[in-house]
Formats: structure tokens, C-alpha cells, sequence
């Protein structure tokens, strides 16, 4: 029972915390998507939607190229003393690159959705380009942007693909998702179905309430 | 206080084509004409929203966009109060939070005078979608004149507004002129507003200005 608190508890605060340090890159992108007309906007488009179609380990065994040890940031994070690969950090990256690509859909869904008039006025009124942003966009687009970074959380509290290959199913970095594997593969199947039970109140109560912001 | 107005631009938006070239003295300005004819572009250059392809826009003293000089100011530096005709409240500030968002919370006295003015001073707490249109207008009235502008652009202010409603706004209107003389480009349709208003008139039509000048009649084709 201590071991199933313990992987819950782990796994809410790995897709919290993943969820909060991708919500300011995923908002940058999402406006930048959302206003900017540049070369290569597609490309960018494209690339932050791929861990969506791609299969999971796939994007897994990309993060190992990255963040393994003969990887050019994890052998530089290595020199630095940081170890990512088989730790709780690898599971918070693994979370947010499959958390992105949902919160920067929402995000600018949120941001298209402010009338530019908005933005236009307050520039007149004297307002930049970042006060603009802080205090007309962003306020307007809120209700896209906790959706989006629901969605997020949610595709975070289920990750499993991409998490086991980076981080493993060690006691230390084992998620919900992992868990549930694990257990199953072991004849566990009544702590699997209990974390069934955890993992599905936990993303439908998340789901129901992006849904319901995202409609309103 | 009449001031210098110089209107000499082009400015080309997909087939439309916005070519003027006034040079007027005046406090309030009329701009005339039938739907189409370009007025709002007008406004819209003026406050930098819309970038001309060529020409001068300046207002006093003040160049605020000059092709051959490179001078192109930007929206949030060129110091105009713009009232668009759907007014743009910001929907997420109440009414005192957009009558401040160009100054921030200093200048009481400003706020003072100018609600007072426009006779707010029972509605600052108020959330927008709680205000009657006529409040709505003093309010964004009141949210351009606190930046103190060099230009106050009006785009029919009036027009959305009932005719009682209309009557009781345009004392307001009359007091910004007489009490600020803070200078007005005023986009209207209605000759009895244009002959309590304004000083000088042109007269627009399909982009161009067929009539301008001091003389009010001009809003009537001759």
C-alpha cells in the first residue's frame, strides 16, 4: 500500500513539475505559432507535434541519443556533475516532451482566440510589446493556456513509453504508468488495479476541468 | 487650440487604395463620408496601426510617420488617444483598471479631472459587461484621454448610441474641446454632431478627399 502512495505521490509531482517547466517555453511557442508570420514556421510546427505521432520509445531512445552519457547534453551535463539518464530527472523530461506538443495546441488555440483589437489598443495607449503580452494576451488567452497546460499534465501523468526507456522501473524513478507494467508483468494484479483506480480518478478529474475551460 | 495636421500619405490594402494629401489647421477634424470611403484607415494610419507606403502623418509639432525621413513611430510611442467605433474595452479590467492601463495607478489628479469630466466616478469599480452604452462610451472617453494625448481619435462615437443617449454624450464631447483642447480627428456621419464639433472637414470618397477646409457645408455636396 506504502509502495503504491509512494509511486502516486511520485508520479503527481514528476507531471507537476514537468508541466510547470514546460508552460513557459509551450506559451512562447504558442504565441509565437499563434502571431508570427517567419521562415521555417511549419517546420517548427511540425517538429513540436512529432512526440504526438511518433511511437513513444521512439521519442525515448531520441532522448537517450540526447541525454545519454555519449549524448552531446548529457555528456555535458556529466562534466557538470548532473546525471539525467535513469533518474527522476529523466522522467520529468521524458514528461514534458510528450507534455508539449498538447499544451502548445491548446495555448494557441487560447491565443488565436484574442481579438488583436486588444492588443492593438493597449499598444496605442502607450503599452510594449512585453506589457502588451503580460497584461492583455495572456490574461485573455488563460483559459487556453490551463487547458492546455491540463492536457499537458495529463499526457504527462500517463507516460510510459518514453519514461521507461529513459528512466527504467527503478523504485526510485517508477511512475503510475510504469508501475502498473511492472506489477502486471510480476502477477501484482491487485496493485496494478489499484493504481488503475489512482491513475484514471487523477486524468479524468484533470481532462473534465481542461474540457470545461476549454468550452467556456 | 487649432494645430497642424498634415494627412499626406498612400496607403494600399489589397485593392483599396487610401491617397491624401491634407494640410489643415484645425482642433477637431471631421472626417466625411459614405462607408468604404477610407475613414477608419485614416485613423488607423494616424495611431500606427496601419503603416502607409509612403508620405507624412503629423500632428503638431510631433512627425509620427515620414517615409523620405524613415520615421515610423510606434503605436505605443506616438502618444494618441484612439477610440475605435466598437469601443475595445478590455473585457478582463474593470472600468477603473481600463480607464489607468495607460498611466498605471499614479496621476490622481488626471484621473480626477478626467472622471469627473465624463462623470465615471460612480462606476470605477464596475466590471465592463455591467455598464449601459453611454457608460461604455465615457468609458473609453476616459480610458484615451488619460494618456494625455497630442491627438484624440474618435471614430463614430456617437453612431451606436440613441439618439437621447446621443444628446446627453455630446455635451461630454464639447467639454473635452473646450475644457482639454486636446486635438480630435472625429470620424462622423451626422451633420448636426459635425456642426457642433468641428472646425474643419474632409470629405471622403473611395480613398480620396473630394472636399476639405474650414467650411462646414462641405459635408453637403453643393
Amino acid at each position: 500500500m506504502n509502495d503504491i502512495a509512494q509511486v502516486a505521490f511520485f508520479t503527481v509531482g514528476m507531471a507537476t513539475l514537468a508541466t510547470l517547466v514546460v508552460l513557459p517555453l509551450g506559451v512562447a511557442l504558442a504565441w509565437v505559432l499563434a502571431r508570427k508570420q517567419f521562415p521555417g514556421r511549419a517546420v517548427l510546427e511540425t517538429l513540436i507535434s512529432l512526440p504526438l505521432v511518433l511511437p513513444p520509445v521512439a521519442t525515448g531512445l531520441l532522448l537517450i541519443a540526447i541525454l545519454g552519457r555519449r549524448g552531446p547534453l548529457g555528456w555535458f551535463l556529466a562534466q557538470m556533475g548532473v546525471e539525467v539518464m535513469f533518474t527522476w530527472l529523466a522522467v520529468v523530461v521524458a514528461m514534458s516532451v510528450m507534455a508539449l506538443p498538447l499544451l502548445v495546441r491548446s495555448a494557441r488555440s487560447g491565443f488565436e482566440q484574442v481579438d488583436r483589437r486588444y492588443e492593438q489598443i493597449a499598444a496605442t495607449l502607450g503599452a510594449g510589446p512585453v506589457r502588451v503580452f503580460l497584461t492583455i494576451s495572456l490574461p485573455l488567452a488563460r483559459r487556453g493556456l490551463l487547458a492546455g497546460a491540463l492536457l499537458g499534465f495529463s499526457r504527462a501523468l500517463g507516460e510510459f513509453g518514453a519514461t521507461i526507456m529513459v528512466a527504467g522501473s527503478l523504485p526510485s524513478t517508477r511512475t503510475i504508468a510504469v508501475a502498473i507494467y511492472t506489477y502486471t508483468e510480476t502477477g501484482q494484479q491487485a496493485a496494478a488495479g489499484l493504481l488503475l483506480v489512482v491513475s484514471a480518478t487523477i486524468a479524468f478529474g484533470a481532462l473534465m476541468l481542461s474540457n470545461r475551460l476549454a468550452a467556456t | 487650440m487649432a494645430v497642424p495636421i498634415i494627412l499626406d500619405f498612400t496607403l494600399q490594402q489589397g485593392d483599396f487604395t487610401l491617397q491624401l494629401q491634407e494640410r489643415i489647421e484645425a482642433q477637431v477634424v471631421v472626417l466625411f463620408g459614405p462607408s468604404g470611403a477610407g475613414k477608419t484607415s485614416v485613423l488607423e494610419a494616424v495611431a500606427g496601426l496601419r503603416k502607409p507606403q509612403c508620405g507624412v502623418i503629423k500632428i503638431g509639432d510631433t512627425t509620427l510617420f515620414d517615409s523620405n525621413r524613415e520615421v515610423d513611430l510606434p503605436s505605443s510611442g506616438r502618444h494618441v488617444g484612439y477610440v475605435p467605433q466598437d469601443l475595445v474595452l478590455f473585457p478582463h479590467l474593470n472600468v477603473k483598471g481600463n480607464i489607468l492601463y495607460g498611466v498605471g495607478s499614479g496621476s490622481g489628479q488626471e484621473i480626477d479631472q478626467v472622471v469627473g469630466l465624463l462623470e465615471l466616478g460612480d462606476v470605477l469599480d464596475r466590471d465592463i459587461e455591467a455598464l449601459s452604452g453611454g457608460e461604455r462610451q465615457r468609458v473609453a472617453l476616459a480610458r484615451a484621454l488619460m494618456v494625455s494625448p497630442a491627438v484624440l481619435l474618435l471614430d463614430e462615437p456617437l453612431t451606436a448610441l440613441d439618439a437621447d443617449l446621443r444628446s446627453r454624450i455630446l455635451p461630454y464631447l464639447e467639454r473635452i474641446r473646450d475644457e482639454l483642447a486636446t486635438p480630435m480627428v472625429y470620424v462622423s456621419h451626422d451633420p448636426s454632431e459635425i456642426r457642433a464639433l468641428a472646425d474643419a472637414v474632409i470629405v471622403l470618397a473611395a480613398g480620396r478627399a473630394v472636399r476639405s477646409g474650414p467650411d462646414l457645408d462641405l459635408i453637403t455636396p453643393a
